[in-house]
Protein backbone atom coordinates (compact mmCIF):
# COMPACT_ATOMS: atom_id res chain seq x y z
CA UNK A 1 0.00 0.00 0.00
CA UNK A 2 1.34 3.41 -0.98
CA UNK A 3 -0.28 6.47 0.56
CA UNK A 4 0.79 9.91 -0.60
CA UNK A 5 0.21 13.05 1.41
CA UNK A 6 -0.28 16.25 -0.54
CA UNK A 7 -1.77 19.65 0.14
CA UNK A 8 -1.88 21.92 -2.86
CA UNK A 9 0.27 24.26 -0.82
CA UNK A 10 3.01 24.19 1.80
CA UNK A 11 2.57 24.92 5.47
CA UNK A 12 -0.78 23.24 5.90
CA UNK A 13 0.60 20.41 8.01
CA UNK A 14 1.48 17.83 5.39
CA UNK A 15 4.69 16.79 7.13
CA UNK A 16 2.88 16.72 10.47
CA UNK A 17 0.36 14.26 9.05
CA UNK A 18 2.87 12.14 7.11
CA UNK A 19 5.25 11.71 10.06
CA UNK A 20 2.47 10.92 12.51
CA UNK A 21 0.78 8.45 10.18
CA UNK A 22 4.07 6.64 9.60
CA UNK A 23 4.90 6.55 13.32
CA UNK A 24 1.45 5.34 14.36
CA UNK A 25 2.00 2.32 12.08
CA UNK A 26 5.56 1.81 13.29
CA UNK A 27 4.39 1.76 16.92
CA UNK A 28 2.05 -1.07 15.96
CA UNK A 29 5.07 -3.00 14.63
CA UNK A 30 4.06 -2.63 11.01
CA UNK A 31 6.84 -2.53 8.43
CA UNK A 32 6.64 1.09 7.32
CA UNK A 33 8.75 3.54 5.38
CA UNK A 34 8.41 7.26 4.96
CA UNK A 35 9.54 8.79 1.68
CA UNK A 36 10.28 12.48 1.90
CA UNK A 37 9.58 13.64 -1.65
CA UNK A 38 9.57 17.33 -0.78
CA UNK A 39 13.01 17.43 -2.35
CA UNK A 40 13.30 21.21 -2.43
CA UNK A 41 12.85 21.42 1.33
CA UNK A 42 13.03 17.95 2.86
CA UNK A 43 12.02 18.28 6.50
CA UNK A 44 10.74 14.91 7.67
CA UNK A 45 14.14 13.89 9.08
CA UNK A 46 13.90 16.70 11.63
CA UNK A 47 11.28 14.66 13.46
CA UNK A 48 13.39 11.55 13.86
CA UNK A 49 16.72 10.52 15.26
CA UNK A 50 17.62 8.37 12.30
CA UNK A 51 20.92 6.60 11.64
CA UNK A 52 22.21 7.04 8.08
CA UNK A 53 22.29 3.82 6.08
CA UNK A 54 23.24 4.89 2.59
CA UNK A 55 23.35 7.83 0.23
CA UNK A 56 23.59 8.08 -3.53
CA UNK A 57 23.62 10.87 -6.04
CA UNK A 58 20.97 11.39 -8.70
CA UNK A 59 22.30 12.41 -12.09
CA UNK A 60 20.83 13.44 -15.39
CA UNK A 61 22.58 13.32 -18.74
CA UNK A 62 23.50 16.65 -20.32
CA UNK A 63 25.41 17.06 -23.57
CA UNK A 64 29.18 17.46 -23.69
CA UNK A 65 30.97 18.61 -26.85
CA UNK A 66 33.96 17.00 -28.42
CA UNK A 67 35.40 20.04 -30.20
CA UNK A 68 37.54 17.90 -32.47
CA UNK A 69 34.47 16.41 -34.09
CA UNK A 70 32.16 19.45 -34.06
CA UNK A 71 31.56 21.07 -37.47
CA UNK A 72 29.64 24.04 -36.01
CA UNK A 73 26.68 23.20 -38.19
CA UNK A 74 24.24 24.45 -35.54
CA UNK A 75 21.89 21.49 -35.78
CA UNK A 76 21.96 20.87 -32.03
CA UNK A 77 21.08 24.47 -31.17
CA UNK A 78 18.30 24.38 -33.73
CA UNK A 79 16.64 21.21 -32.40
CA UNK A 80 16.89 22.10 -28.70
CA UNK A 81 13.43 23.33 -27.73
CA UNK A 82 14.68 24.74 -24.44
CA UNK A 83 17.46 27.01 -25.72
CA UNK A 84 20.00 25.02 -23.77
CA UNK A 85 22.54 25.19 -26.59
CA UNK A 86 23.74 28.28 -28.44
CA UNK A 87 26.21 28.48 -31.29
CA UNK A 88 28.21 31.68 -31.12
CA UNK A 89 30.65 32.04 -34.00
CA UNK A 90 32.86 29.01 -33.51
CA UNK A 91 31.98 28.17 -29.94
CA UNK A 92 29.20 25.95 -28.72
CA UNK A 93 27.77 27.08 -25.39
CA UNK A 94 25.73 24.64 -23.31
CA UNK A 95 23.48 25.77 -20.45
CA UNK A 96 23.02 22.66 -18.29
CA UNK A 97 20.56 24.49 -15.99
CA UNK A 98 17.86 24.64 -18.63
CA UNK A 99 18.61 21.31 -20.31
CA UNK A 100 15.78 18.78 -19.99
CA UNK A 101 18.00 15.84 -20.85
CA UNK A 102 15.80 14.88 -23.76
CA UNK A 103 18.73 13.58 -25.78
CA UNK A 104 17.66 15.35 -28.97
CA UNK A 105 21.01 17.06 -29.53
CA UNK A 106 23.27 14.08 -29.13
CA UNK A 107 20.95 11.89 -31.08
CA UNK A 108 20.74 14.27 -34.01
CA UNK A 109 24.29 15.66 -34.18
CA UNK A 110 25.50 14.59 -37.64
CA UNK A 111 29.14 14.15 -36.59
CA UNK A 112 28.67 12.44 -33.25
CA UNK A 113 30.36 15.36 -31.51
CA UNK A 114 27.95 15.37 -28.59
CA UNK A 115 27.89 12.83 -25.84
CA UNK A 116 25.72 12.61 -22.74
CA UNK A 117 27.65 13.32 -19.53
CA UNK A 118 26.22 12.88 -16.05
CA UNK A 119 25.29 16.00 -14.12
CA UNK A 120 24.45 15.71 -10.46
CA UNK A 121 21.00 17.09 -9.61
CA UNK A 122 20.47 15.79 -6.10
CA UNK A 123 20.90 13.01 -3.58
CA UNK A 124 18.77 10.27 -2.09
CA UNK A 125 19.60 9.11 1.40
CA UNK A 126 18.24 6.18 3.36
CA UNK A 127 18.23 6.18 7.14
CA UNK A 128 16.72 4.03 9.83
CA UNK A 129 15.21 4.81 13.21
CA UNK A 130 14.26 2.26 15.83
CA UNK A 131 10.82 2.13 14.24
CA UNK A 132 10.90 3.03 10.60
CA UNK A 133 12.81 3.41 7.38
CA UNK A 134 13.21 6.93 6.05
CA UNK A 135 14.15 7.82 2.48
CA UNK A 136 14.83 11.49 1.75
CA UNK A 137 15.57 13.23 -1.50
CA UNK A 138 17.41 16.49 -1.69
CA UNK A 139 17.61 18.70 -4.75
CA UNK A 140 21.07 20.11 -5.26
CA UNK A 141 21.17 23.83 -4.59
CA UNK A 142 21.24 25.73 -7.85
CA UNK A 143 19.36 23.07 -9.80
CA UNK A 144 15.67 23.38 -10.30
CA UNK A 145 14.42 20.31 -12.09
CA UNK A 146 13.08 18.29 -9.18
CA UNK A 147 10.90 15.50 -10.67
CA UNK A 148 13.89 13.22 -11.42
CA UNK A 149 14.95 13.43 -7.75
CA UNK A 150 11.39 12.65 -6.65
CA UNK A 151 11.37 9.64 -8.97
CA UNK A 152 14.72 8.47 -7.59
CA UNK A 153 13.32 8.58 -4.04
CA UNK A 154 10.36 6.47 -5.09
CA UNK A 155 12.64 3.95 -6.77
CA UNK A 156 14.53 3.56 -3.49
CA UNK A 157 11.39 2.33 -1.70
CA UNK A 158 11.29 -1.25 -0.43
CA UNK A 159 8.47 -3.21 -1.99
CA UNK A 160 6.94 -5.03 0.94
CA UNK A 161 6.57 -2.04 3.22
CA UNK A 162 3.63 0.20 3.84
CA UNK A 163 4.80 3.39 2.17
CA UNK A 164 3.90 6.92 3.22
CA UNK A 165 4.97 9.68 0.85
CA UNK A 166 5.40 13.24 2.08
CA UNK A 167 4.88 15.14 -1.16
CA UNK A 168 6.06 18.57 -2.26
CA UNK A 169 3.69 21.54 -2.04
CA UNK A 170 1.76 22.82 -5.05
CA UNK A 171 0.00 20.94 -7.82
CA UNK A 172 2.54 21.03 -10.64
CA UNK A 173 5.15 18.64 -11.98
CA UNK A 174 7.05 17.64 -8.79
CA UNK A 175 3.75 16.80 -7.04
CA UNK A 176 2.63 14.75 -10.01
CA UNK A 177 5.84 12.74 -9.74
CA UNK A 178 5.20 12.17 -6.02
CA UNK A 179 1.55 11.07 -6.20
CA UNK A 180 1.40 9.22 -9.54
CA UNK A 181 0.81 5.49 -9.07
CA UNK A 182 0.00 5.73 -5.38
CA UNK A 183 -3.02 3.86 -4.03
CA UNK A 184 -4.47 6.79 -2.14
CA UNK A 185 -3.76 10.44 -1.59
CA UNK A 186 -4.44 12.22 1.69
CA UNK A 187 -5.02 15.92 1.18
CA UNK A 188 -4.15 18.09 4.14
CA UNK A 189 -5.89 21.44 4.24
CA UNK A 190 -7.00 24.14 6.63
CA UNK A 191 -10.46 25.69 6.90
CA UNK A 192 -9.68 29.03 5.27
CA UNK A 193 -10.32 30.41 1.78
CA UNK A 194 -6.59 29.85 1.12
CA UNK A 195 -6.91 26.22 2.16
CA UNK A 196 -10.02 25.70 0.05
CA UNK A 197 -8.47 27.29 -3.03
CA UNK A 198 -5.42 25.00 -2.83
CA UNK A 199 -7.51 21.94 -1.99
CA UNK A 200 -9.67 22.46 -5.08
CA UNK A 201 -6.55 22.60 -7.27
CA UNK A 202 -5.18 19.42 -5.73
CA UNK A 203 -8.50 17.59 -6.16
CA UNK A 204 -8.55 18.56 -9.85
CA UNK A 205 -5.06 17.17 -10.25
CA UNK A 206 -5.97 13.87 -8.57
CA UNK A 207 -9.02 13.51 -10.83
CA UNK A 208 -6.76 13.77 -13.85
CA UNK A 209 -4.49 11.10 -12.37
CA UNK A 210 -7.47 8.98 -11.21
CA UNK A 211 -6.20 8.60 -7.65
CA UNK A 212 -8.74 8.26 -4.81
CA UNK A 213 -8.40 10.85 -2.07
CA UNK A 214 -9.59 11.89 1.36
CA UNK A 215 -9.13 15.01 3.43
CA UNK A 216 -7.47 15.84 6.75
CA UNK A 217 -8.47 19.23 8.14
CA UNK A 218 -5.66 20.83 10.10
CA UNK A 219 -6.12 23.84 12.40
CA UNK A 220 -9.81 23.03 12.52
CA UNK A 221 -12.16 25.37 14.35
CA UNK A 222 -15.68 24.53 15.42
CA UNK A 223 -18.33 26.26 13.38
CA UNK A 224 -16.17 26.68 10.31
CA UNK A 225 -17.80 24.74 7.47
CA UNK A 226 -15.92 25.95 4.45
CA UNK A 227 -14.07 22.65 3.78
CA UNK A 228 -17.01 20.46 4.88
CA UNK A 229 -19.20 22.07 2.26
CA UNK A 230 -16.67 21.58 -0.51
CA UNK A 231 -16.11 17.93 0.45
CA UNK A 232 -19.83 17.22 0.62
CA UNK A 233 -20.38 18.74 -2.82
CA UNK A 234 -17.53 16.75 -4.31
CA UNK A 235 -18.13 13.44 -2.57
CA UNK A 236 -14.83 13.46 -0.68
CA UNK A 237 -14.53 11.98 2.80
CA UNK A 238 -13.08 13.96 5.68
CA UNK A 239 -11.05 11.39 7.59
CA UNK A 240 -9.47 13.37 10.40
CA UNK A 241 -9.63 16.77 12.07
CA UNK A 242 -6.74 18.30 13.97
CA UNK A 243 -7.88 21.26 16.06
CA UNK A 244 -6.40 24.77 16.02
CA UNK A 245 -4.37 24.66 19.23
CA UNK A 246 -1.30 26.63 20.21
CA UNK A 247 0.11 23.55 22.04
CA UNK A 248 0.12 21.57 18.78
CA UNK A 249 1.86 24.43 16.94
CA UNK A 250 4.45 24.68 19.74
CA UNK A 251 5.24 20.97 19.78
CA UNK A 252 5.56 21.00 16.00
CA UNK A 253 7.91 24.00 16.19
CA UNK A 254 10.12 21.96 18.53
CA UNK A 255 10.20 19.07 16.07
CA UNK A 256 8.03 16.70 18.13
CA UNK A 257 5.68 14.52 16.04
CA UNK A 258 2.02 14.89 16.97
CA UNK A 259 1.70 11.21 17.96
CA UNK A 260 4.52 11.73 20.46
CA UNK A 261 3.31 14.97 21.97
CA UNK A 262 -0.05 13.48 22.92
CA UNK A 263 -0.70 9.74 22.84
CA UNK A 264 -4.38 9.99 21.88
CA UNK A 265 -3.15 10.82 18.39
CA UNK A 266 -1.57 7.38 18.00
CA UNK A 267 -4.98 5.73 17.90
CA UNK A 268 -6.43 8.43 15.72
CA UNK A 269 -3.73 8.06 13.10
CA UNK A 270 -3.77 4.28 13.27
CA UNK A 271 -7.50 4.46 12.72
CA UNK A 272 -6.90 6.84 9.82
CA UNK A 273 -4.77 4.15 8.21
CA UNK A 274 -7.59 1.63 8.60
CA UNK A 275 -10.10 3.98 7.06
CA UNK A 276 -7.80 4.42 4.08
CA UNK A 277 -7.22 0.68 3.64
CA UNK A 278 -10.98 0.24 3.82
CA UNK A 279 -11.55 2.77 1.03
CA UNK A 280 -8.77 1.36 -1.13
CA UNK A 281 -9.88 -2.27 -0.90
CA UNK A 282 -13.47 -1.40 -1.86
CA UNK B 1 11.33 51.82 -10.02
CA UNK B 2 12.13 49.30 -7.28
CA UNK B 3 11.05 45.70 -6.83
CA UNK B 4 10.47 43.84 -3.60
CA UNK B 5 9.96 40.06 -3.65
CA UNK B 6 8.74 38.15 -0.61
CA UNK B 7 9.89 34.55 -0.40
CA UNK B 8 9.88 31.92 2.31
CA UNK B 9 11.62 28.74 1.31
CA UNK B 10 8.38 27.01 2.32
CA UNK B 11 4.70 27.70 2.10
CA UNK B 12 2.53 28.57 5.04
CA UNK B 13 4.87 30.97 6.79
CA UNK B 14 2.46 33.85 6.30
CA UNK B 15 4.16 35.41 3.30
CA UNK B 16 0.94 36.13 1.42
CA UNK B 17 -0.76 37.66 4.49
CA UNK B 18 2.18 39.97 5.05
CA UNK B 19 2.28 40.97 1.42
CA UNK B 20 -1.46 41.67 1.43
CA UNK B 21 -0.91 44.03 4.36
CA UNK B 22 2.02 45.68 2.61
CA UNK B 23 -0.22 46.38 -0.38
CA UNK B 24 -2.62 48.36 1.81
CA UNK B 25 0.22 50.20 3.56
CA UNK B 26 1.84 51.17 0.30
CA UNK B 27 -1.31 52.16 -1.55
CA UNK B 28 0.77 52.96 -4.61
CA UNK B 29 2.52 49.91 -5.94
CA UNK B 30 2.05 47.31 -8.60
CA UNK B 31 1.04 44.11 -6.83
CA UNK B 32 2.29 40.93 -8.34
CA UNK B 33 1.49 37.31 -7.48
CA UNK B 34 4.34 35.11 -8.67
CA UNK B 35 2.97 32.00 -6.98
CA UNK B 36 1.46 30.88 -10.25
CA UNK B 37 0.99 27.25 -9.15
CA UNK B 38 -1.35 28.13 -6.31
CA UNK B 39 -2.03 31.84 -6.35
CA UNK B 40 -3.71 33.05 -3.17
CA UNK B 41 -3.19 36.78 -2.96
CA UNK B 42 -6.44 37.41 -4.83
CA UNK B 43 -8.31 35.94 -1.86
CA UNK B 44 -7.14 38.88 0.26
CA UNK B 45 -7.11 41.71 -2.27
CA UNK B 46 -10.13 40.76 -4.41
CA UNK B 47 -8.85 42.09 -7.72
CA UNK B 48 -11.23 43.12 -10.45
CA UNK B 49 -10.02 41.35 -13.59
CA UNK B 50 -9.61 43.66 -16.59
CA UNK B 51 -7.63 41.53 -18.97
CA UNK B 52 -7.05 37.79 -19.38
CA UNK B 53 -4.28 36.56 -21.66
CA UNK B 54 -3.59 32.93 -22.59
CA UNK B 55 -0.12 31.65 -21.79
CA UNK B 56 1.52 29.17 -24.12
CA UNK B 57 4.28 27.61 -22.09
CA UNK B 58 5.67 25.21 -24.61
CA UNK B 59 4.80 22.64 -27.21
CA UNK B 60 3.33 19.17 -27.16
CA UNK B 61 3.73 16.43 -29.72
CA UNK B 62 0.73 15.06 -31.57
CA UNK B 63 0.76 12.07 -33.89
CA UNK B 64 -1.55 11.83 -36.90
CA UNK B 65 -2.71 8.22 -37.04
CA UNK B 66 -3.28 8.42 -40.84
CA UNK B 67 0.38 9.19 -41.45
CA UNK B 68 1.94 7.01 -38.77
CA UNK B 69 3.38 3.69 -39.92
CA UNK B 70 3.69 2.36 -36.37
CA UNK B 71 7.44 1.96 -36.77
CA UNK B 72 8.00 2.61 -33.06
CA UNK B 73 11.04 4.87 -33.46
CA UNK B 74 9.50 7.73 -31.50
CA UNK B 75 8.40 5.52 -28.64
CA UNK B 76 11.86 4.04 -28.35
CA UNK B 77 13.65 7.41 -28.30
CA UNK B 78 11.34 9.49 -26.12
CA UNK B 79 13.21 9.83 -22.84
CA UNK B 80 10.04 10.79 -20.96
CA UNK B 81 8.12 7.64 -21.85
CA UNK B 82 5.40 9.89 -23.21
CA UNK B 83 4.52 7.77 -26.25
CA UNK B 84 2.76 4.47 -26.11
CA UNK B 85 1.45 2.67 -29.19
CA UNK B 86 1.83 5.85 -31.25
CA UNK B 87 -0.27 7.94 -28.90
CA UNK B 88 1.22 10.87 -26.99
CA UNK B 89 0.40 11.27 -23.30
CA UNK B 90 0.16 15.05 -23.05
CA UNK B 91 0.87 15.04 -19.32
CA UNK B 92 4.18 13.27 -19.76
CA UNK B 93 5.31 15.00 -22.97
CA UNK B 94 7.87 17.74 -22.42
CA UNK B 95 7.69 19.04 -25.95
CA UNK B 96 11.33 18.34 -26.68
CA UNK B 97 10.56 17.62 -30.32
CA UNK B 98 12.80 14.59 -30.71
CA UNK B 99 9.92 12.47 -32.00
CA UNK B 100 9.10 15.18 -34.52
CA UNK B 101 12.72 15.20 -35.74
CA UNK B 102 13.09 11.45 -36.10
CA UNK B 103 9.73 10.35 -37.44
CA UNK B 104 10.35 8.90 -40.91
CA UNK B 105 6.78 9.51 -42.06
CA UNK B 106 6.32 13.10 -40.92
CA UNK B 107 3.46 11.98 -38.70
CA UNK B 108 4.37 14.13 -35.70
CA UNK B 109 3.38 17.73 -35.23
CA UNK B 110 4.47 20.08 -32.44
CA UNK B 111 1.52 22.10 -31.25
CA UNK B 112 1.55 25.22 -29.06
CA UNK B 113 0.22 24.20 -25.73
CA UNK B 114 -2.08 26.36 -23.61
CA UNK B 115 -0.57 26.14 -20.11
CA UNK B 116 -2.47 28.82 -18.24
CA UNK B 117 -3.59 32.42 -18.10
CA UNK B 118 -2.11 35.74 -17.04
CA UNK B 119 -4.42 38.40 -15.59
CA UNK B 120 -4.20 42.14 -15.30
CA UNK B 121 -6.51 43.47 -12.60
CA UNK B 122 -7.29 46.48 -10.48
CA UNK B 123 -7.46 46.50 -6.70
CA UNK B 124 -8.27 49.25 -4.25
CA UNK B 125 -4.55 49.64 -3.65
CA UNK B 126 -3.19 49.58 -7.17
CA UNK B 127 -2.95 47.41 -10.27
CA UNK B 128 -2.32 43.70 -9.79
CA UNK B 129 -0.80 41.11 -12.11
CA UNK B 130 -1.45 37.45 -11.40
CA UNK B 131 -1.74 34.16 -13.20
CA UNK B 132 -3.13 30.69 -13.12
CA UNK B 133 -1.24 27.69 -14.33
CA UNK B 134 -3.32 24.82 -15.68
CA UNK B 135 -3.55 21.46 -13.91
CA UNK B 136 -0.36 19.48 -13.89
CA UNK B 137 1.51 22.03 -15.99
CA UNK B 138 5.22 22.61 -15.83
CA UNK B 139 6.92 25.77 -17.02
CA UNK B 140 5.89 27.87 -14.06
CA UNK B 141 9.21 29.73 -14.32
CA UNK B 142 8.24 31.07 -17.75
CA UNK B 143 4.85 32.19 -16.51
CA UNK B 144 6.49 33.99 -13.58
CA UNK B 145 8.72 35.80 -16.08
CA UNK B 146 5.65 36.88 -18.01
CA UNK B 147 3.87 38.12 -14.87
CA UNK B 148 6.88 40.15 -13.77
CA UNK B 149 7.41 41.61 -17.22
CA UNK B 150 3.81 42.76 -17.32
CA UNK B 151 4.14 44.28 -13.83
CA UNK B 152 7.20 46.27 -14.94
CA UNK B 153 5.39 47.55 -18.02
CA UNK B 154 2.51 48.81 -15.90
CA UNK B 155 4.82 50.39 -13.34
CA UNK B 156 6.52 52.28 -16.17
CA UNK B 157 3.32 53.31 -17.91
CA UNK B 158 1.69 54.62 -14.76
CA UNK B 159 4.85 55.90 -13.14
CA UNK B 160 4.47 53.73 -10.04
CA UNK B 161 7.72 53.59 -8.02
CA UNK B 162 7.39 50.11 -6.48
CA UNK B 163 6.47 46.55 -7.43
CA UNK B 164 5.75 44.11 -4.60
CA UNK B 165 5.72 40.44 -5.51
CA UNK B 166 4.54 37.40 -3.64
CA UNK B 167 7.05 34.70 -4.50
CA UNK B 168 6.36 31.00 -4.82
CA UNK B 169 7.44 28.54 -2.12
CA UNK B 170 10.56 26.42 -2.44
CA UNK B 171 13.84 27.01 -4.20
CA UNK B 172 12.95 25.66 -7.64
CA UNK B 173 12.54 27.26 -11.05
CA UNK B 174 9.65 29.65 -10.25
CA UNK B 175 11.59 31.05 -7.28
CA UNK B 176 14.64 31.65 -9.42
CA UNK B 177 12.42 33.46 -11.93
CA UNK B 178 10.86 35.63 -9.24
CA UNK B 179 14.23 36.70 -7.82
CA UNK B 180 16.07 37.51 -11.04
CA UNK B 181 16.51 41.28 -11.24
CA UNK B 182 14.62 42.11 -8.05
CA UNK B 183 16.02 44.82 -5.76
CA UNK B 184 15.17 43.18 -2.49
CA UNK B 185 14.24 39.74 -1.20
CA UNK B 186 12.34 39.68 2.08
CA UNK B 187 12.42 36.21 3.58
CA UNK B 188 9.52 35.34 5.87
CA UNK B 189 10.32 32.51 8.23
CA UNK B 190 8.85 30.98 11.38
CA UNK B 191 10.57 29.65 14.50
CA UNK B 192 10.23 25.95 13.78
CA UNK B 193 13.05 23.47 13.27
CA UNK B 194 12.30 23.34 9.59
CA UNK B 195 11.97 27.13 9.47
CA UNK B 196 15.67 27.56 10.27
CA UNK B 197 16.63 25.03 7.65
CA UNK B 198 14.43 26.51 4.96
CA UNK B 199 15.65 30.01 5.69
CA UNK B 200 19.31 29.06 5.37
CA UNK B 201 18.68 27.39 2.04
CA UNK B 202 16.68 30.25 0.62
CA UNK B 203 19.23 32.84 1.81
CA UNK B 204 21.85 30.96 -0.17
CA UNK B 205 19.61 31.01 -3.24
CA UNK B 206 18.89 34.74 -2.85
CA UNK B 207 22.57 35.57 -2.35
CA UNK B 208 23.19 34.32 -5.88
CA UNK B 209 21.18 37.27 -7.17
CA UNK B 210 23.07 40.02 -5.37
CA UNK B 211 19.87 41.74 -4.21
CA UNK B 212 19.29 43.25 -0.76
CA UNK B 213 18.18 40.45 1.53
CA UNK B 214 16.44 40.67 4.91
CA UNK B 215 14.57 38.30 7.19
CA UNK B 216 11.29 38.71 9.02
CA UNK B 217 10.24 36.17 11.67
CA UNK B 218 6.53 35.47 11.75
CA UNK B 219 4.90 33.92 14.86
CA UNK B 220 8.18 34.67 16.64
CA UNK B 221 6.80 33.99 20.12
CA UNK B 222 5.84 30.42 19.25
CA UNK B 223 9.29 29.25 20.29
CA UNK B 224 11.76 31.79 21.66
CA UNK B 225 14.70 29.41 21.49
CA UNK B 226 14.20 28.66 17.78
CA UNK B 227 13.72 32.37 17.26
CA UNK B 228 17.19 33.04 18.67
CA UNK B 229 18.61 30.29 16.50
CA UNK B 230 17.08 31.91 13.43
CA UNK B 231 18.60 35.24 14.39
CA UNK B 232 22.02 33.66 14.91
CA UNK B 233 21.82 31.77 11.63
CA UNK B 234 20.78 34.91 9.74
CA UNK B 235 23.55 36.93 11.40
CA UNK B 236 26.12 34.35 10.46
CA UNK B 237 25.03 34.60 6.86
CA UNK B 238 25.22 38.40 7.07
CA UNK B 239 21.48 38.96 6.61
CA UNK B 240 19.65 41.36 8.96
CA UNK B 241 16.47 40.37 10.80
CA UNK B 242 14.24 43.39 10.31
CA UNK B 243 11.09 42.28 12.02
CA UNK B 244 9.30 39.98 14.43
CA UNK B 245 5.58 39.46 14.14
CA UNK B 246 3.79 37.75 17.06
CA UNK B 247 1.57 34.68 16.84
CA UNK B 248 -1.78 36.38 16.80
CA UNK B 249 -5.22 34.96 15.96
CA UNK B 250 -5.89 38.15 14.03
CA UNK B 251 -3.65 36.79 11.24
CA UNK B 252 -5.83 33.70 11.03
CA UNK B 253 -8.97 35.88 11.08
CA UNK B 254 -7.56 37.90 8.22
CA UNK B 255 -7.17 34.77 6.11
CA UNK B 256 -10.56 33.34 7.09
CA UNK B 257 -12.34 36.57 6.26
CA UNK B 258 -10.27 37.37 3.20
CA UNK B 259 -9.26 40.81 4.46
CA UNK B 260 -5.67 42.08 4.88
CA UNK B 261 -4.74 42.16 8.60
CA UNK B 262 -4.04 45.89 8.44
CA UNK B 263 -7.74 46.51 7.84
CA UNK B 264 -8.81 44.60 10.95
CA UNK B 265 -8.85 45.99 14.47
CA UNK B 266 -5.28 47.17 15.10
CA UNK B 267 -3.09 45.29 17.57
CA UNK B 268 0.43 44.05 18.15
CA UNK B 269 0.61 42.04 14.93
CA UNK B 270 -0.39 44.97 12.75
CA UNK B 271 2.03 47.29 14.53
CA UNK B 272 4.90 44.93 13.83
CA UNK B 273 3.90 44.50 10.19
CA UNK B 274 3.98 48.27 9.81
CA UNK B 275 7.45 48.36 11.39
CA UNK B 276 8.71 45.79 8.90
CA UNK B 277 7.16 47.78 6.07
CA UNK B 278 8.87 50.98 7.26
CA UNK B 279 12.22 49.20 7.35
CA UNK B 280 11.68 47.80 3.88
CA UNK B 281 10.91 51.20 2.40
CA UNK B 282 14.01 52.68 4.06
CA UNK B 283 16.23 49.87 2.76
CA UNK B 284 14.79 50.23 -0.72
CA UNK B 285 14.89 54.02 -0.60
CA UNK B 286 11.26 54.45 -1.65
CA UNK B 287 9.81 56.24 1.38
S1 LIG C 1 25.10 19.36 -34.14
FE1 LIG C 1 27.06 18.44 -33.66
S2 LIG C 1 28.40 19.18 -35.23
FE2 LIG C 1 26.61 20.47 -35.32
S3 LIG C 1 27.14 22.20 -34.00
FE3 LIG C 1 26.11 20.72 -32.72
S4 LIG C 1 27.75 19.51 -31.84
FE4 LIG C 1 28.60 20.59 -33.57
S1 LIG D 1 19.50 17.13 -24.20
FE1 LIG D 1 17.68 18.12 -25.07
S2 LIG D 1 17.33 19.84 -23.71
FE2 LIG D 1 19.39 19.16 -23.32
S3 LIG D 1 20.62 20.42 -24.63
FE3 LIG D 1 20.19 18.54 -25.76
S4 LIG D 1 18.40 19.04 -26.95
FE4 LIG D 1 18.54 20.61 -25.40
S1 LIG E 1 8.08 15.83 -27.87
FE1 LIG E 1 9.71 14.80 -26.71
S2 LIG E 1 8.70 14.32 -24.78
FE2 LIG E 1 7.08 14.76 -26.21
S3 LIG E 1 6.53 12.79 -27.02
FE3 LIG E 1 8.03 13.66 -28.43
S4 LIG E 1 9.98 12.85 -27.74
FE4 LIG E 1 8.53 12.52 -26.08
S1 LIG F 1 8.19 7.59 -35.51
FE1 LIG F 1 6.49 8.41 -36.71
S2 LIG F 1 5.80 6.70 -37.93
FE2 LIG F 1 7.09 5.84 -36.33
S3 LIG F 1 5.64 5.30 -34.70
FE3 LIG F 1 6.35 7.35 -34.28
S4 LIG F 1 4.86 8.70 -35.23
FE4 LIG F 1 4.55 6.68 -36.09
Amino acid sequence: MIISVASGKGGTGKTLVATSLALSLAYEQKPVQLLDCDVEEPNAHIFFKAQPVSERTVSLPVPKVNYEKCQYCGKCAEVCQFNAIALMKRTLVIFPDVCHSCGGCWHLCPTGALEPAAREVGTVSVSQTADLRLVSGRLKLGTHISPPVVKAVRETAERDYITIIDGPPGSSCPVMAAVTDTDYCLLVTEPTPFGLNDLALAVDMLRVLKIPCGVVINRDMPGNQIIDRFCAENGINILLRIPFQTEIARAYAKGIPLVDSDKIWRDKFYNLYHQISGEVSQ
Amino acid sequence: MKELTIISGKGGTGKTSILGSFATLSGNSVICDCDVDAANLHLLLHPDIKEKKPFYGGKRAEISPELCSQCGTCEELCRFAAIKDSVVNKYACEGCGLCYQVCPSGAVQLIDHLSGYCYLSETQWGPMVHAKLGIAEGNSGLLVNLVRKKAREIAKERNIPLIISDGPPGIGCPVISSLAGTDMALIVTEPTHSGIHDMERVIRVASGFGCLTAVCINKYDLDEENCRRIEDAANKLGVPVIGRIPYDPVMHQSVINGVPATLLEPGEAQRSIRQVWDQVTVLLGVC
